[in-house]
């Protein structure tokens, strides 16, 4: 029997015609048979086909082996759904059902998760869904009641929608509703790469501007050939960790503010500014824009730069220890933090969960490990765990990533290679897959790039790691107080926009 | 407690003396830009074709939209004869549409203070709610930021509040997507008059990146009226700042000109 095309590497460029292409029973049988071993879900995702099918693409990524499989099958407008032997596979089932109307039969909650018009072309479609308007699972009895939050919310936050069925102050179940977002990033990427194309990667999720450009860059630079220079890798390598530095030092202030503990609210509030201004520093731009560039960076580093780089980075170091060293000696906030929204190990794992919520919960995935690219074959960060996946170990993880961090910026700081900070990125291979995986600091960022005969592309699908996690969240929360809601939801601190596209 | 005291005189007074101090901004911000068309060479249209939003026209002489303009350095590195080039220059706020758009030889008209009478009920406490339709969380995170003891917001009687029902104004920040349009104007409607709408954002303005995508209304005004536009992708928080103050008329004039001076910048190879 067929099976999946094993033992690939992410930023390794294959030519389609490798990609096996199964029945939709080798299909489901392969994947269901890799991800009873040490394999998960990194990426499911329809394409079009020929004579109006669609055609499904899985990609499995092995932790254990730090290797990638990929196969495929075509399909009409049905197929038997994977979810109910596979959780993982819920929400990209739900994706592809709504972007391809494809229908997988027997999924246990099949409705949209961005609220648009279907992108297969053809008769009897449905009409483009209101956002918002669709089934949520209900409670009925005494004391029970609904509460409905969103789209708009109270802080200067994204929208997105929550409805919580409660007993008393206890949430039973919470059922997020997202799509508010939705700008329409995958379908206007198809026939690129053009000259907006850097920047969507840049914006399809703000705070990750890094994280999703470097995904982007390794993806046609495996396409085009074309190899970055040492020098380059390691900038890359420490835009990367400014941003999951600033943000993990946003995150552990919002805890700290949510659990009314102000001290450290208002020092990492700040904190995560003097980060911010470090990749300012670098580039321009707070968020790393116009940084990351196919072929390398777009901004040179000297001496004089790295000097006041390194002075910054001990400083806001030094002020971030001594602030988030408050959150630990705080009996009150160790109260609230610990036993709330926790997730088991199992249900992380059958969720696919990924990221700092993943290793909170003592699962060891990160693809700076696992699948590493550019600067980290060489300086490994060593991966930073927790083992009671909840709101303590959630900002744990953080708090530890936070210092290693530090200290990868230091070792790279004190020995940047010399070299060329961009080289030309050639044409695209024609008919040509490649996976790239990055290690944002949400966790795995997935882009799959499949280009045409012409070497445009014919898909790209991009998947930010809330698109995985949203649904831990909603599991967080089950039996636990409803005001611990924001505590909660922080501690995952998952993002609409990356999940909307 | 011990610990606590001596942390905070560890972490000591941050607070910007903005305005009454000039903020320091990293060498290589990009701020206004300033246009020299003198030294195009005829027909050359290479800053133009390398903006990804269209922001740049060409003919009859150089002109900017800076509600379009992302600030990216890509026309800047296009241009071998340097007739692009970004300053320093951060406030960039305006109260009309029109006034972002940027010809050579020209400075930008800044916004100025509230009409007279919405001034007096708003110009000393200016309460506002925020609504995020679309954007990528770069500008709603450095909206955030002013609420840090960096920026202190609350000093200039400015406040985010939590309903719109207790709101004088809409801060909105994304490109307004079809799926954000009901819940915007909703938002809208439930403030109480006098209200004004601050739009922050090349989104928020002209829809940014994701402009003409048919999943968005190219940006705010498309829903509803705008007082004030701030420009940026995202605009730093001094930038948004500069332009609440102005708009509730806590800064007036023009930048001095210090800040105005173009800087040699490492270019992109």
């Amino acid at each position: 029997m067929a099976t999946a095309l094993s033992s690939f590497r992410a930023g390794e460029a294959i030519p389609l015609q490798r990609i096996p292409n199964l029945s939709i029973a080798e299909f489901r049988t392969a994947i269901l048979s890799l991800m009873s071993s040490t394999c998960r879900l990194a990426s499911l995702f329809g394409m079009p086909a020929e004579n109006g099918d669609v055609r499904l693409i899985a990609v499995a990524a092995d932790s254990a082996t730090n290797r990638l499989s990929i196969l495929s099958t075509k399909v009409g407008q049905s197929y038997p759904c994977l979810t109910l032997e596979c959780p993982q596979a819920h929400w990209f089932e739900r994706e592809i059902a709504e972007q391809w109307q494809v229908h997988p039969q027997g999924h246990p909650w099949l409705k949209p998760i961005r609220f648009h018009a279907p992108y297969r072309s053809g008769n009897n479609l449905s009409p483009a869904p209101v956002p918002g308007v669709t089934d949520f699972f209900a409670m009925a009895g005494e004391e029970v009641h609904e509460v409905a939050v969103g789209p708009v919310h109270a802080g200067i936050i994204e929208p997105g929608h929550f409805r919580f069925q409660c007993h008393g102050e206890e949430v039973f179940h919470l059922e997020i509703s997202l799509g508010y977002q939705h700008r329409g990033v995958e379908r206007a990427l198809v026939g690129g790469p053009g000259k907006r194309t850097i920047h969507l990667m840049e914006t399809l999720c703000g705070d990750t501007s890094i994280g999703h450009s470097t995904a982007y860059c390794e993806a046609i630079e495996a396409l085009g050939g074309t190899a970055v220079s040492a020098r380059a890798q390691v900038m890359r390598g420490v835009a990367l960790e400014l941003e999951r530095l600033a943000n993990h030092t946003g995150d552990l202030g919002a805890l700290a503010g949510d659990v009314g503990y102000l001290p450290s609210a208002a020092y990492c509030g700040r904190i995560r500014g003097d980060f911010l201004n470090l990749t300012a520093s670098l580039c321009g731009s707070r968020f790393g824009r116009g940084l990351i560039r196919p072929g390398g960076v777009g901004f040179e580093v000297d001496k004089p730069l790295l000097a006041k780089l390194r002075e910054q980075l001990e400083a806001a170091l030094k002020d971030v220890e001594d602030a988030v060293a408050l959150l630990w000696n705080a009996s009150s906030v160790q109260a609230r933090f610990e036993h709330t929204g926790t997730i088991t190990r199992e249900t992380c794992e059958a969720l696919g969960l990924v990221g700092p919520v993943a290793r909170a919960c003592g699962v060891e995935r990160d693809i700076r490990q696992d699948f590493p690219s550019g600067i980290f074959r060489f300086a490994q960060i060593p991966m930073s765990k927790g083992n009671s996946g909840d709101v303590f170990a959630r900002a744990w993880v953080r708090w530890i990533e936070i210092r290693r961090s530090g200290a990868f910026l230091r070792e790279q700081f004190a020995s940047m290679p010399d070299g060329p900070i961009v080289s030309r990125a050639g044409p695209l291979l024609p008919d040509h897959l490649v996976v790239s995986l990055v290690e944002g600091w949400r966790g795995e960022i997935c882009h799959v790039a499949i280009t045409d005969a012409h070497g445009r592309f014919a898909r790209y699908k991009i998947v930010d790691p809330s698109f995985h996690n949203w649904m831990g969240l909603a599991i967080a929360m089950r039996n636990q107080q409803i005001s611990d809601f924001p505590l909660c939801n922080k501690s995952f601190n998952l993002s609409y926009c990356g999940h909307d596209l | 407690m011990p610990s606590l005291i001596l942390t905070r005189l560890r972490q000591g007074k941050r607070t910007l003396a903005f305005p009454k101090t000039e903020p320091v901004l990293p060498d290589r911000f990009r701020g206004l830009p300033v246009l020299d068309h003198a030294r195009c060479p005829s027909g050359c249209t290479s800053c133009a074709d390398a903006c990804p939003t269209d922001a740049i026209t060409t003919d009859g002489g150089l002109q900017i939209d800076l509600g379009r303009c992302l600030f990216c350095p890509e026309c800047a590195n296009a241009c071998p004869q340097g007739a692009i080039r970004f300053t320093s220059q951060y406030q960039l706020a305006t109260s009309n549409r029109n006034d972002l758009l940027l010809t050579e030889g020209e400075t930008v008209r800044l916004a100025s203070r509230l009409a007279e009478q919405t001034h007096r009920v708003l110009g000393r406490s200016l309460k506002l709610r925020q609504v995020s339709a679309g954007g990528c969380n770069g500008c709603e995170a450095d909206v955030n930021v002013l609420n840090t003891v960096v920026f202190d917001l609350g000093r200039f009687g400015i406040q985010f509040v939590a309903s719109p029902r207790h709101a004088d104004g809409l801060l909105i920040t994304g490109a307004v997507t079809q799926n954000m349009r009901l819940a915007l104007e909703k938002t809208y409607s439930a403030i109480p008059e006098p209200k004004i709408v601050i739009a922050v954002g090349a989104c928020a303005i002209s829809g940014g990146p994701f402009r003409d995508h048919p999943e968005v209304l190219n940006g705010s005004d498309s829903v509803v009226p705008v007082d004030l536009y701030v420009p940026g992708c995202p605009p730093h928080p001094v930038t948004i700042l500069d332009g609440l103050l102005r708009l509730i008329g806590k800064i007036k004039g023009s930048p001095d000109n210090r800040n105005r001076r173009a800087k040699n910048r490492t270019r992109m190879p």
